[in-house]
């Protein structure tokens, strides 16, 4: 059951888009995602959808995994496009109806905005190790230590959460076999009940969450951990010359898709 | 009676994904009332697995599990009650304790089963009584008590239930010979009190030998073998290449054989060794 959540969960893979560096694709996202929002007409929003399409064949995710993580988003999805049908002035679509053309017109732009939005987004992580996107986003925000952000804290913070999100589930898993050992009940009863009944699970989780931040800390201070400053990493990132191609396509379609905006396509 | 009939039990972890995995196949058997028995494995031998569906925790991929003569899985009525009359004790069981007394947490289990308060009290008392956790500790939160103290508060909370068969997964693992001793004499002496079914679960051969009337050797999700210590420990070549290790007292007597002496039987105990080499040295062979 808990071991469904696809949230952040990486599909390692060999493709192209695997092999990309993390900071080209950090970067390709947020061209993506500018370009995205600056998308108005149907060629644009076509265009964005054909790059998408044809990321998503290049790093083998299929389609199903992207709708399966996309669950949780639906309410979000379905409210904003009621809101958009029905609150958009315009030519009604039957005489005296409130639904308008331009409303529906609107609606559909709206979902395919998000859902396109969310597709990117998890594209990058699904084809990305969260090491690797940490490591990224250290080098990509390094300039912001010049102005006394602690950058390497926080990317390191960051991936070690990541890193703990299947020891607790693993955890969680097996203090509730522990206490329905004992009857406990999660099933049944009222909302109430049900809050209360995760007590005995809540404090043993939180108890050795502590235990084991501790034992890291120890460990980490015994290999004389110290922080970012001079610190050198296993794994240099090096860009290839496939990376540069990559962000020039980037470049470029951010490019296309604002020049058909300016021809209202 | 809480008699365990297990009828072709088969489990499949997540059917139909990649990591599909056959966890144990076709086991049947039968472990009668009173019976102490130890199961072992390596891991992933699919013994936890094994384990887990006594008590209804896991509901089989196909097969039966029969305690006391009703189908545990029938319905969720039947896969509730047989947690107090099947007490599970997981390894590491002091991972979870979370009230904020020590009775609190024993009385955790009894509680569940919706018994009056005076009744949950004497279970409670009982159970400490069992395992030797003294009744000044009782106010005292579960969380400051060392290691082998809080492991056996544990156990407490799975035998305040009073069921008719314990299992203990790895009861001593990670605590020192002091604490393991103790924790066994515990075992016996609530089996003894109460003529419960034990199953343990232990990767320690020489207390599987000392103490347990039947062993259960899993191997790959199959029962490899079955029968009395003396059964079992009489063929040490095929413990070894299932890969586990065999008593001390095993080890020394093949030792001993292979260099030329002619000792007696299954050996397993450092009594029965000593018996062994006492009977040579009588018949002057050595």
């Amino acid at each position: 059951m808990l071991k469904d959540i696809t949230l952040g969960q990486f599909f390692p893979g060999d493709t192209i888009v695997h092999r990309l560096d993390p900071r080209t694709k950090l970067l390709a996202v947020l061209l993506y995602i500018v370009a995205l929002f600056q998308a108005k007409g149907w060629v644009g929003y076509g265009l964005v959808l054909l790059v998408t399409a044809l990321c998503m064949a290049m790093s083998h995710i299929s389609p199903k995994n992207i709708f399966k993580g996309m669950k949780p988003m639906l309410f979000i999805i379905v409210l904003t496009a009621l809101l958009n049908i029905f609150y958009t002035a315009g030519t009604p679509i039957l005489p005296g109806w409130i639904v308008t053309w331009e409303g529906i017109d609107r609606a559909v732009k709206m979902i395919l905005r998000i859902v396109l939005l969310i597709t990117g987004t998890f594209l990058l992580t699904y084809t990305t190790s969260p090491m690797a996107l940490t490591d990224g986003m250290e080098v990509l925000l390094g300039p912001m230590k010049k102005i006394g952000v602690p950058v390497h804290e926080m990317t390191l913070m960051m991936s070690m959460a990541l890193r703990f999100i299947p020891t607790l589930i693993e955890e969680t898993d097996k203090i509730m076999s522990a206490q329905k050992a004992r009857g406990a009940d999660f099933e049944s009863g009222n909302l109430i009940q049900r809050a209360k009944a995760l007590l005995p699970i809540l404090v043993p989780l939180f108890v050795s969450s502590f235990r084991r931040a501790d034992e890291l800390a120890v460990a980490m201070e015994s290999r004389c951990y110290h922080g970012g400053s001079g610190r050198t990493r296993m794994k240099q990132l090096r860009m290839e010359r496939r990376d540069w191609i990559a962000l020039a396509l980037s470049v470029l379609f951010l490019a296309a898709v604002i020049v058909l905006r300016r021809l209202g396509l | 009676m809480s008699e365990i009939i297990v009828e072709s039990l088969s489990h499949v972890y997540s059917v139909g994904t990649p990591f599909q995995k056959t966890a144990i196949e076709n086991i049947s058997l039968r472990i009668p009332q009173g019976q102490f028995v130890g199961l072992l494995g390596h891991t992933g031998s699919g013994k936890s697995t094994f384990v887990q569906h006594l008590n209804a925790l896991l509901a089989p991929t196909s097969g039966k599990v029969l305690v006391g003569g009703t189908d545990i899985n029938r319905d969720k009525k039947a896969r509730r009650d047989v947690k107090w009359q099947v007490g599970l004790v997981f390894q590491y069981p002091e991972y979870q304790l979370f009230e904020e007394t020590v009775f609190a947490d024993i009385a955790f289990g009894p509680k569940n089963m919706g018994l009056k308060k005076e009744e949950i009290e004497e279970r409670v008392r009982e159970a400490a009584g069992f395992v030797g956790v003294e009744e000044d500790l009782f106010q005292r939160s579960p969380l400051e008590l060392s290691g082998g103290q809080k492991r056996r508060v544990a156990i407490a909370g799975v035998i305040a239930m009073r069921p008719g068969v314990l299992i203990l997964d790895e009861p001593t693992a990670g605590l020192d010979p002091a604490g393991c001793r103790q924790i066994m004499d515990n075992i016996r002496q609530y089996r003894a009190g109460t003529g419960a079914t034990v199953i343990i679960v232990s990767h320690n051969m020489d207390d599987a030998a000392r103490l347990t009337e039947r062993l259960i050797v899993f191997d790959h999700g199959h029962v490899a073998m079955d029968g009395s210590p003396e059964e079992i420990f009489s063929q040490p070549e095929k413990l070894i290449s299932i890969g586990l290790a065999v008593p001390q007292s095993t080890a020394l007597a093949m030792a001993l054989r292979e260099k030329g002496l002619d000792l007696d039987g299954a050996v397993f105990t450092h009594e029965q060794l000593i018996a062994a080499v006492r009977k040579l040295k009588e018949v002057g062979a050595c």
